[in-house]
This record gives C-alpha cells, sequence and structure tokens, in this order.
C-alpha cells in the first residue's frame, strides 16, 4: 500500500484513475481498522486532507460550502453553522467520541454507504447537494442520490466527493435530528430521524421527514410529511408521524437491534424530532 | 516493503523516522520511536487508549496512517509532564486514585488535557461526554472524573495567579 | 465516606498515600505486556477455527512455512498430548486444538515471522481441512435428551465413572423439607432469569514475549499471578517449572479473566522452533472471540415467606453455560447463596458445556447469575408483602453461624451493618428525584486464602523492600507497603514495595478470589513480625540488654534499661539497621503461608433510575455501594473496586451480551458493539465502606475486589420494576428487550 497525499482536486483525481485499487480517504476511522483485519487492501492510500477546498467551510451567496474531509468537529464548532443547521450539526456531532469528531468527515460518513450514517438524514432533510469530482469533470448531486445501497454509492471509482452545498434554510426554518443507541456514546446509530419543518405561525408549511439506519440506505418519509403539513403538531399529528415513520421502515435484525424494536423507535424518533424542529422553526433557528 | 520518511514534532522536538505506508502512528510511536505510553485496547477507535493530540486535537493514534503526520506536532503521554514536574492532571490523578491498572490511564490523560485545553471549566457532564471515547474498565469512571475536576481548579487557581 | 470507622486506631493503614508505582503509570513509562520488545524478535499469530464444533482433517503449513519472514508454524502436533486426566488438559488443548475444534475462534495454528504483516500474511496461508460436527450452542441444547457431546473428553465431576457428557458438574444441595415449607408459606413466588455471556472487558489485551534458550522458557508477560502462568506454561509443553521463568509485566486489567494461559506455551514454541524471541499478543476481536468469557446462565428461583417477612424456603435451579471445557460454574453458584437464612433449601445445579469460549474467571464467578434471581425473587416477595426491601432482609439477613447454602456456617460477617448503612445513607433517606425510581439487592462473595509468600529486606539506611509475588492489578503494592509501614513502625514512602518474579519470591498463588491484600498482606505482616522480633535481638545486643526488656513500639526497640529518658531511650529502626553489619548481618525475612480465614465480604447497592418507556432506555441517576471491607488498608482504591464491580455490574445489566450466529460465532467482537459502559452513561459512584473486622486477618482484612459486582443486576432490575411494573428476568436488560416487555404490559 502506498500513500499519497495530494493538494489539488486535479492531482486526486489523475491518482485515482491511474492506480486502479486505489481508496481516497479523510478520517479513515472506518478504513484503517478494515486495513488491518485484511477486509481492504487498497493499492494507494489518497489522503484528500492536505486539499485545501476539502478541508474548508465557507457561506456565500445563501448557501455553506463544506469541504467534505472536515472533521465533524469544525462543522459542530462553527456556531454560525450550526445556529442555522442544527440538525446537520447534531448529526455530524453524533459521530462517535471527540477522537473520531476530530477525523470523521461528512465525505466519508456518506461514501462509508451505512444507512445508520448519522450526519446523512439531515442532510437529506435539508436538500443539501455533493459536488463530486472525477477524471470528466465536476458534477453535482443531491446527497439523496449518493448511496445506492448498504457499502455502495453512485459514485465510479475514479470519483469522489469535494464538497457539499447547503442552502440557507427558509424563514421560519428549523430542523433536529435523533438517534437511539444503546449506551450515551460511541455506538452507531440504532435508528436516526431527521425532521426539517417551515412554520408558518403554528402551523407547518413545508416538512421533510429522513430515517437512518431502518433501510438499506437513508428513507423519506412522504406519509409523514403530508401528515405534518398542514397540522400544528397537535398528538394526532404526532401519531400519525410515528405511524408513518414506522410504515415506512425495511430493516435488519443484526446485532445493533432488531426488526421489531426499530420499527417501533423510528415512530418515536420522528415525532421526538419534529417537535423540537417546529420549536427551533418557531424560535428563529 | 518500502518505506517512507517522515518529519514531525512530537512532544515538543523534531524527529524524524522511517514507517511503511499502512503503518498506524500508534505502531510508529510505540515501535520506531519507543513511546510505549501509547496503549493499544481496540485498535478499532473504540476505547481511546491510543488517544494522542495532533497538532492540539485529539485523536485516536491507532486510527491514522504514520505518513499523515508529516510536518504535524503531536504530544503523547509522555510529553504531558515538564520532566519530573507533573501536569496538574498528572497530579490529581495520582491524588485521587484515579488509575487501577493503568492501562487507559495515558488516553485518559491526553484526553483530559485537551478536555481542559478546550474548555478549563466543565460540568460534570461535560467531563463525562468529553472523556466517553476513552474507556476504563476498573474505576467506574469515578475518581477520574473527580480528578479532573479537582486538575480544572489547580489550573484555573494557577492561571488566575499569572503562573 | 467510611460507615463504621475501625475501633483500632492505626497510624497507615487506613490512610490515602499516593501508590508507589504511580509515577509510571502517570508518564508513560510502566511497562506492560505488550510493552516489551526483545532484540530479533518475531511476531506470531494465530489461526482460528471458523466453526464451532469441527473435527480437522488436515493443516497444511508448507505454503506458509514458504512465505517471506517465516520463522516458525506451530500446531496441537507440536505439544505433548497430556492424559485427559491432568488438570492443565483443558487449558492446553484450549491453547491449541488437537484433532478437534470446539468453538468459533479456537486457535489451531499459530506463526512466527520477522514483522506482523508477515505473521499475518502466513496465518492466512495455512490451510486447514474442517469436518463440521454437531454444536451445541445454548444451555438448552447442551442438556437435551440425546444432545451432541460439546467436547468428547468431558465427564461428570464428582460422579461415578460413566460416559462422556455435556454436564460438568451436578450439584445437589439441600436441608430442611422445602416442599412443606412451600406448602405452609403464606407467599411464594417463582420466576425464571437467563443471562447472556458477558466478557472481563479488561482494557489490555492479552500479550507476551517468551524468549526460550537452553532449554529454558524466559516469559514476560501480564497476568494475574505468573506463577500459574509458569505452571501451566510448563504443563502444555510437558517440561519442568524450573524450565519456565515467567517475569511479570504490570497488568492492565483482569478481573478473573488473567488467571489462565492462553499465548504464553505457544510463544514459547514458536521461539524454540525459530530460535528467536517471539512476541505474541490478540487482537481485541481475538480477546472477545478466544479468551474466556463469564458462564450464560439459566436460572428458576422460587422463594416461599410468612406474612410477617420470613423468607421460609428456597428451591433453586441453576444451569451455567461454561463454554466447551469442564467448569465448576453450578458449584459455585451454589455456594455462593448465602445471604439469607432459609430454614429449608434446595438447590440444584448444573455446569452445562457449550461450543462457545471457554469461560474464564469473571469478579465473583458464578455469583452475579444467582444473585440476580434471587435477589429479583426477594424483591417480589417484598412488595407483595408491603415491606420495606431492606427491612425484609434485615429481617432474614445470615449472622454469624447461620448456615450458607453449602453447609458451611458463616464466620463474623457484615450483612446487617451493610443493610443498616444503606438504611441511613442520605440516599435511602432521600425520596428518588422527580421522575426516578429506587431499587437495592444484597451481594456476596465468600473471597479465598491460598498461598503466599512476602520478603522483606531492610537495608542499611532503615528504608525497607518489600518483594511479593502478587501482580498490583489496582494499587496493590501500594497496600503491601501500608502494612508493612503499620507493622514496623516506618514511614510508608520508605517502602519500595516490589512484585518479583517466579525466581525471586517464593511461591504465590494468582490473584483471584480477592485473596492479595488479605493472604499476600498475611505474608508481608508476618515477614515484618519477624524482623521485628530480629530487630529487638539486635537491639537488645546494642543496648547491652537482655532481648526480653526490648519491645517494639512505634518503629524503634525500647528497654527500660537502655538511655536515661523515662522508659528508656528509643533506638529507632534505622538506627538498628545502620549497624547491622556488626550486629549479626543484614536484616531479612520471609514469610510463606496457606492463608485461612478469608472474610466473606457483602455488598448492598442501591439505585435511582429512569427508564424511557418509548424506547426501553435505562438511565441511572443516583447510584450508592455499601460493602464490607473488614479494614479498608488504603481506602481510595477500596472505594475504587466497589465502583469498578459497579460499573462492570451495571455494564451487564444494561447492554453488555454476546451475540451469536446461528452458527455459534460471535457477531459483536469489537468495542463498538460489546459494550461496555462509557463515562457518558453513569453518575457519580457513591460509597460507604462498611468496616466489620476479619479477625483471621493481622489488620482484619476481607476481600474487596468482587463482591461489588454481584449486587447491580438485581439493583438495577428492582428499580426498573418500581418505575415501570414490569419485571426483566432477562440479561442484558437492553433497550430492545425492555421495550418489548413494555409493550407486552
Amino acid at each position: 500500500m502506498q500513500y499519497v497525499a495530494p493538494t489539488t482536486v486535479g492531482e486526486a483525481c489523475s491518482l485515482l484513475a491511474d492506480n486502479p485499487g486505489s481508496r481516497v480517504f479523510a478520517g479513515a476511522t472506518d478504513l484503517v481498522p478494515q486495513m488491518r483485519t485484511g477486509r481492504l487492501e487498497p493499492s494507494v492510500m489518497v489522503d484528500l486532507k492536505r486539499i485545501e477546498r476539502l478541508m474548508s467551510v465557507s457561506h456565500a451567496d445563501g448557501r455553506w460550502t463544506v469541504g467534505a474531509a472536515t472533521p465533524a468537529s469544525d462543522l459542530t464548532h462553527n456556531v454560525e453553522f450550526t445556529t442555522m443547521h442544527p440538525g446537520i450539526s447534531e448529526g455530524a456531532g453524533l459521530i462517535g467520541s471527540d477522537q473520531i469528531q476530530n477525523r470523521s468527515s461528512l465525505g466519508g460518513n456518506l461514501c462509508n454507504g451505512s444507512p445508520a450514517a448519522d450526519s446523512v438524514p439531515a442532510m437529506i432533510a435539508s436538500g443539501a447537494r455533493a459536488v463530486i469530482a472525477g477524471a470528466g469533470g465536476e458534477r453535482t448531486v443531491l446527497v439523496a442520490d449518493v448511496v445506492t445501497g448498504p457499502g455502495q454509492t453512485s459514485l465510479s471509482a475514479d470519483e469522489f466527493i469535494v464538497e457539499f452545498e447547503i442552502d440557507d434554510p427558509p424563514a421560519n426554518t428549523g430542523d433536529a435530528y435523533l438517534r437511539m443507541i444503546p449506551r450515551t456514546e460511541m455506538d452507531i446509530a440504532v435508528v436516526g430521524a431527521a425532521v426539517r419543518l417551515t412554520m408558518d405561525g403554528d402551523t407547518v408549511s413545508a416538512a421533510s421527514v429522513v430515517l437512518g439506519a431502518v433501510a438499506p440506505t437513508a428513507v423519506r418519509v412522504p406519509d409523514a410529511e403530508a401528515a405534518l403539513i398542514g397540522s400544528s403538531l397537535d398528538d394526532d399529528t404526532l401519531a400519525a408521524v410515528a405511524t408513518a415513520a414506522s410504515a415506512a421502515c425495511n430493516p435488519i435484525d443484526d446485532k445493533r437491534g432488531t426488526i421489531e424494536y426499530r420499527t417501533q423507535v423510528a415512530g418515536v424518533l420522528a415525532k421526538r424530532a419534529a417537535v423540537i424542529a417546529a420549536e427551533r422553526a418557531k424560535n428563529g433557528a | 516493503m518500502s518505506r517512507t520518511h517522515i518529519n514531525c514534532i512530537v512532544n515538543g522536538e523534531p524527529i524524524d523516522f522511517l514507517a511503511a505506508d499502512a503503518t498506524s502512528l500508534l505502531d510508529a510511536l510505540r515501535d520506531e520511536l519507543g513511546l510505549i505510553g501509547t496503549k493499544e485496547g481496540c485498535g478499532t477507535g473504540d476505547c481511546g487508549s491510543c488517544s494522542v493530540l495532533v497538532d492540539g486535537k485529539l485523536n485516536c493514534s491507532c486510527l491514522i496512517l504514520a505518513p499523515e503526520v508529516e510536518g504535524r506536532e503531536i504530544l503523547t503521554v509522555e510529553g504531558i509532564a515538564d520532566g519530573d514536574q507533573l501536569h496538574p492532571l498528572q497530579q490529581t490523578f495520582l491524588e485521587g486514585a484515579a488509575l487501577q491498572c493503568g492501562i487507559c490511564t495515558p488516553g485518559f490523560l491526553v484526553a483530559a488535557k485537551a478536555l481542559l485545553d478546550a474548555n478549563p471549566d466543565p460540568t460534570e457532564t461535560e467531563i463525562r461526554y468529553g472523556l466517553a471515547g476513552n474507556l476504563c474498565r476498573c474505576t467506574g469512571y469515578d475518581k477520574i472524573v473527580r480528578a479532573v475536576q479537582e486538575a480544572a481548579v489547580k489550573l484555573n487557581s494557577t492561571s488566575k495567579q499569572g503562573v | 465516606m467510611t460507615a463504621t470507622e475501625n475501633s483500632t486506631n492505626y497510624k497507615w493503614v487506613g490512610t490515602r498515600p499516593i501508590r508507589h508505582d504511580g509515577f509510571d503509570k502517570v508518564v508513560g513509562k510502566a511497562r506492560f505486556g505488550a510493552d516489551l520488545d526483545l532484540p530479533g524478535q518475531l511476531h506470531g499469530a494465530f489461526v482460528r477455527s471458523p466453526h464451532a464444533h469441527a473435527r480437522i482433517v488436515s493443516i497444511d503449513t508448507s505454503a506458509a512455512e514458504a512465505m517471506p519472514g517465516v520463522k516458525a508454524v506451530v500446531t496441537g502436533a507440536d505439544f505433548p498430548a497430556l492424559d485427559p486426566t491432568h488438570p492443565n488438559f483443558d487449558t492446553a488443548v484450549n491453547c491449541m486444538a488437537r484433532g478437534e475444534v470446539y468453538y468459533h475462534g479456537h486457535a489451531v495454528a499459530a506463526v512466527a515471522a520477522t514483522t506482523n504483516a508477515e505473521a499475518k500474511a502466513a496465518a492466512a496461508a495455512v490451510k486447514v481441512e474442517y469436518e463440521a460436527l454437531p454444536a451445541v450452542l445454548s444451555i438448552a441444547d447442551s442438556m437435551a435428551e440425546g444432545a451432541p457431546l460439546a467436547n468428547p473428553n468431558n465427564y461428570t465431576k464428582f460422579a461415578p465413572p460413566g460416559d462422556p457428557s455435556n454436564l460438568a458438574t451436578i450439584t445437589n444441595l439441600a436441608r430442611g423439607d422445602v416442599d412443606q415449607a412451600m406448602a405452609d408459606a403464606d407467599v411464594v413466588v417463582e420466576m425464571s432469569f437467563d443471562c447472556a455471556h458477558v466478557h472481563q472487558g479488561y482494557i489490555e489485551p492479552h500479550a507476551c514475549v517468551v524468549d526460550y534458550g537452553d532449554g529454558k522458557a524466559n516469559v514476560w508477560c501480564s497476568s494475574q499471578g505468573h506463577f500459574r502462568v509458569r505452571s501451566m506454561t510448563a504443563d502444555v509443553l510437558g517440561v519442568d517449572n524450573s524450565k519456565v521463568k515467567v517475569v511479570p509485566a504490570e497488568i492492565g486489567g483482569g478481573f478473573g479473566g488473567k488467571t489462565t494461559v492462553y499465548l504464553e506455551p505457544i510463544a514459547a514454541k514458536l521461539s524454540e522452533k525459530s530460535g528467536k524471541p517471539v512476541k505474541l499478543l490478540m487482537t481485541r476481536e481475538e480477546v472477545l472471540r478466544g479468551s474466556g468469557p463469564a458462564p450464560s446462565a439459566e436460572l428458576r428461583i422460587k422463594i416461599g415467606a410468612t406474612n410477617d417477612g420470613e423468607l421460609t424456603a428456597i428451591d433453586g435451579w441453576m444451569a451455567y453455560g461454561v463454554g466447551a471445557f469442564s467448569d465448576m460454574a453450578g458449584l459455585i453458584g451454589a455456594m455462593s447463596v448465602a445471604s439469607y437464612k432459609f430454614p429449608n433449601l434446595r438447590m440444584e445445579t448444573y455446569t452445562a458445556l457449550t461450543n462457545t469460549p471457554k469461560s474464564a474467571a469473571y469478579r465473583a464467578p458464578s455469583a452475579p447469575h444467582a444473585a440476580w434471581a434471587i435477589e429479583s425473587v426477594v424483591d417480589e416477595i417484598a412488595t407483595e408483602l408491603g415491606m420495606d426491601p431492606i427491612d425484609l432482609r434485615l429481617k432474614n439477613a445470615a449472622v454469624e453461624g447461620d448456615l450458607t447454602a453449602m453447609g458451611m456456617p458463616h464466620p463474623r460477617v457484615g450483612l446487617v451493618e451493610c443493610l443498616e448503612a444503606l438504611k441511613a445513607s442520605d440516599h435511602y433517606q432521600s425520596e428518588p428525584a422527580e421522575g426516578t425510581s429506587r431499587g437495592m439487592a444484597v451481594g456476596f462473595w465468600f473471597n479465598i486464602g491460598e498461598e503466599s509468600s512476602a520478603t522483606v529486606n531492610l537495608n542499611e539506611d532503615g528504608t525497607a523492600n518489600v518483594i511479593t509475588g502478587s501482580p498490583d492489578i489496582g494499587g496493590s503494592r501500594a497496600s503491601m507497603a501500608l502494612m508493612a509501614a503499620e507493622t514496623l513502625g516506618i514511614d510508608v514512602y520508605s517502602i519500595t514495595p516490589i512484585v518479583a518474579d517466579t525466581e525471586s519470591v517464593g511461591f504465590t498463588d494468582v490473584t483471584e478470589g480477592s485473596r492479595a491484600t488479605f493472604a499476600t498482606g498475611k505474608a508481608v505482616v508476618e515477614a515484618c513480625e519477624d524482623l521485628i522480633e530480629q530487630l529487638k535481638a539486635r537491639a537488645a545486643t546494642i543496648m547491652g540488654v537482655d532481648v526480653g526488656e526490648v519491645a517494639w513500639v512505634d518503629g524503634a526497640a525500647v528497654s527500660p534499661g537502655h538511655g536515661g529518658g523515662e522508659g528508656g531511650d528509643p533506638l529507632t529502626l534505622a538506627q538498628i539497621t545502620a549497624q547491622a553489619k556488626r550486629t549479626g548481618g543484614p536484616l531479612a525475612a520471609t514469610a510463606s503461608l496457606n492463608a485461612a480465614g478469608a472474610g466473606p465480604s457483602f455488598a448492598v447497592h442501591c439505585a435511582d433510575l429512569k427508564v424511557d418507556e418509548e424506547t426501553g432506555e435505562v438511565e441511572i441517576v443516583r447510584y450508592t455501594a455499601v460493602q464490607d471491607a473488614g479494614t479498608a488498608i488504603h481506602p481510595s482504591y477500596v472505594e475504587g473496586q466497589m465502583q469498578g464491580g459497579s460499573v462492570q455490574g451495571i455494564g451487564w445489566a444494561l447492554n453488555e451480551e454476546y451475540i451469536y450466529s446461528a452458527d455459534g460465532a460471535m457477531e459483536n467482537a469489537s468495542f463498538l458493539d460489546y459494550r461496555i459502559p462509557v463515562a457518558s452513561d453513569l453518575p457519580l459512584i457513591e460509597t460507604i465502606i462498611v468496616e466489620v473486622p476479619n479477625p483471621a486477618h493481622p489488620y482484619g482484612v476481607r476481600g474487596v475486589g468482587e463482591t461489588g459486582i454481584v449486587p447491580p443486576m438485581a439493583t438495577i432490575g428492582n428499580a426498573v420494576k418500581a418505575a415501570t411494573g414490569v419485571r426483566m428476568t432477562s440479561l442484558p436488560m437492553s433497550p430492545p428487550k425492555v421495550l418489548k416487555k413494555l409493550n407486552e404490559r
């Protein structure tokens, strides 16, 4: 295995194109353990962290641009970003311990393709886009369209994500991400739920509900969104949100949770996240 | 196997070493530099025993490839004390019996230093979450949390005296 | 805090000096198992079974041996075949399979190569052909009629000669007339429980370096007892103890799991074959798949009581699943039933083999399972009777002379004192905080004595070296120094406590049964007492008085006939050692003993917690541990044992479990998914040390290491019941299980 640290996007693209079996990485929090056990044997490890564009967070023209290799802690410690996108910040802030936070990135969290990735549901709920670079130049896709199945993405082998574009939310919009883990820290989400709401007074005017860890990829829940829009989050609405969220689940039984548990708790977290998102929307978050 | 020549600063001293590209920073510290204070408990970033600071930020050295630290500044447990003059955290860990077997202690000291560097007056909850990436199986964390609280008090009184 | 201060006024015992090995451990200098490298050493790697039970048809090591850097490959064929009746036969076969593999992860071969990467690559190239055999994976499967044998070499112990069996022990204990007592009882509660396998979870993986030369294996490793490493390694290699030397590294946690060997004989054989030192480490995954968890268990407990709260009878059935080798877990489980008087008792216990990793001791082995079940049922009875759970227990608490389930009378024990201390505590006297509910439970562990040695050498300037063979797992150097300081009457910091290798101190048993401070401490005190007699004789020579006229007071010899002071001028220890050369030479003493009279230790725990009834999550908001330490030599480390035991029990109660695939592979073999508690899961653990001195120890020590893990599971289960009305009967009480029970409510 050879390690390289390009300093430009173009250089990284060339390295990927020229070296079959190469892998890009940022935090490597999943790749290094896989390499140790021999499950992954890359020919070249392309470290993206020396490319400035992938390590910067900026705000201009009504949108945030977040470098794909930026450590999660850079985002969660960014007060301006966290104020505007608390749900995304919460998701990023739940990826592992402080140690992991200083390494893990939104790009890595997404491209691992894990349905349990904590930063992904809120990004999807916010309509975030990924800017992808490859030998053929750059293209921009919705984050929702990146992951196609467990461990699988729509990126080709010579592509990688450069940055994320996250538009400023409309007025009176708030988001929230909640996850269930058995401990208070360190675990992989058993269920995750992101909700983004735009409020018109006490009434929901726009809604986005996305679940993690309950299907092969993060899933939107249109029925829950429909139940929310036009409501004032009364108990019947929240019950309908929970029912719709549970109905949208297509989980597996594994060491981290059962089908039954994930299905039930997805509903619980969806309604709880909706309540928090609404509060934030009303408070001008 | 080709080895890369790496230059970095470890515990304040410029240093260089050779390591295969797949070598973790943890293995490089232990095997190439003889800094055995940094421990391996899991090798997967789940226990924090290998915690070090890289450019002042807390990291699991088992998850870092050695060549990544080219030009970086690394602090390990061996660099926390000033010779025989222990850091207040090391003192309070000793006085408060915050170690039993001692295998997790280096990682906790480094993590606690990172915590107090960033937040000099943490609440108990902030300490607990700040140290959640470090596993201890002996103490139940009680005396570790108290030792960090004590160290914060010591550090704050020292800094107020302008020392 | 300490509830009942020891009435004796000690100068050193009961103080909290900084531990002598502390500096090295906070600056990163302390050397643990993986921290020694020898010039020219090789790195070892294992080949492990991918089957829960299979016959090894063939092992082809030729490809591996031809790989770059490979210097040696070993398989079971490289080790002598011990007789199956040999006490270490199972240990040998567990270290390396012979003919059959008995669990997923069982070592089949090992490789030594120049680098770790080469060793791993070569291990992957060892070709093993297996023929899968039927496996038993649960206690029920193991005990079923006509079940396949988990291990064909297992025979039921203490039973008439018979066929191989899946049962290692069958124990039936009885007293009184249980059936009549149940019929006469006003209240009878019967419930069934189960517990998953859990791991000791020490943070330091097993590690060793072995340098073989001139017919001798020189072993460096971390363990709970290097003399046991020596004898086990020697037996597995088929050599005399004199051909194995074990130098103890610092040990990074054991909790019972480092009382056996997995690596050392294999590294020794690799070193012998290669002619080079071999370092052999387990990865965390190997620790979980290949070293000893605590047994699983199935339990049925029925308890009868009168309306005024007398527990009149217990009828119990307990089966422990110990993995693929013989064990005595069921018998020990029966021995651990000892908290209440129970005039009528029937306990039927089994030790059942399964094709899972061989169990190892884990902190009060077998007791937590039994206490989880019994203390849950006792809690149900308290609720039915409308009695305070402490009052019910006080009414039935075992005191001196009461019989354990085994029929042994208790010596002086402190259960009543512990219950009273909790009852009087701020925690129990305060109402649970809004939204929280409370539970409490009792735990017992009998503790053991066993063999220990200590040598105390006085230096010419009056300082001292205290040399023992008990590894320092959690502050025992400081405890040994404190007892020596107290006995000799010198400053604790003038003493250097040393853990010596197997050739530098007398035989010392492994640290288990909470025995180090008790038994090794007793040896230290005896050696110091011997020295005092020597010091008095030297003083008599110096003073020119008869030795019978010399007394030892506060670190000095005094005799009325010496000097002008009232009662005589004292001659300090340092003054005597300074003149050692002319009074008979160096002052040194050794004591070796088989310590009798280990004092049983009781603990009583109390938890306040919240249950999220929509997700099944349990949050512990307040926790108090009360324990009888006999005498707390170093109270900080006694508290540490109580807190650590409590939190291991909390982990066991809430989240820790081995999750197996259908074919018997552990699916969660990492610290990510084997979920030991993290700091943010917990509140502070309040401690109350009760001191009811053990009359069989010079300073009253009872072991304190183990009992603390016994009460937490029932403490939490009882609090969950109080919070939700739901009785949890399966460990761990993980969120999915709690939510399922809440749904069924």
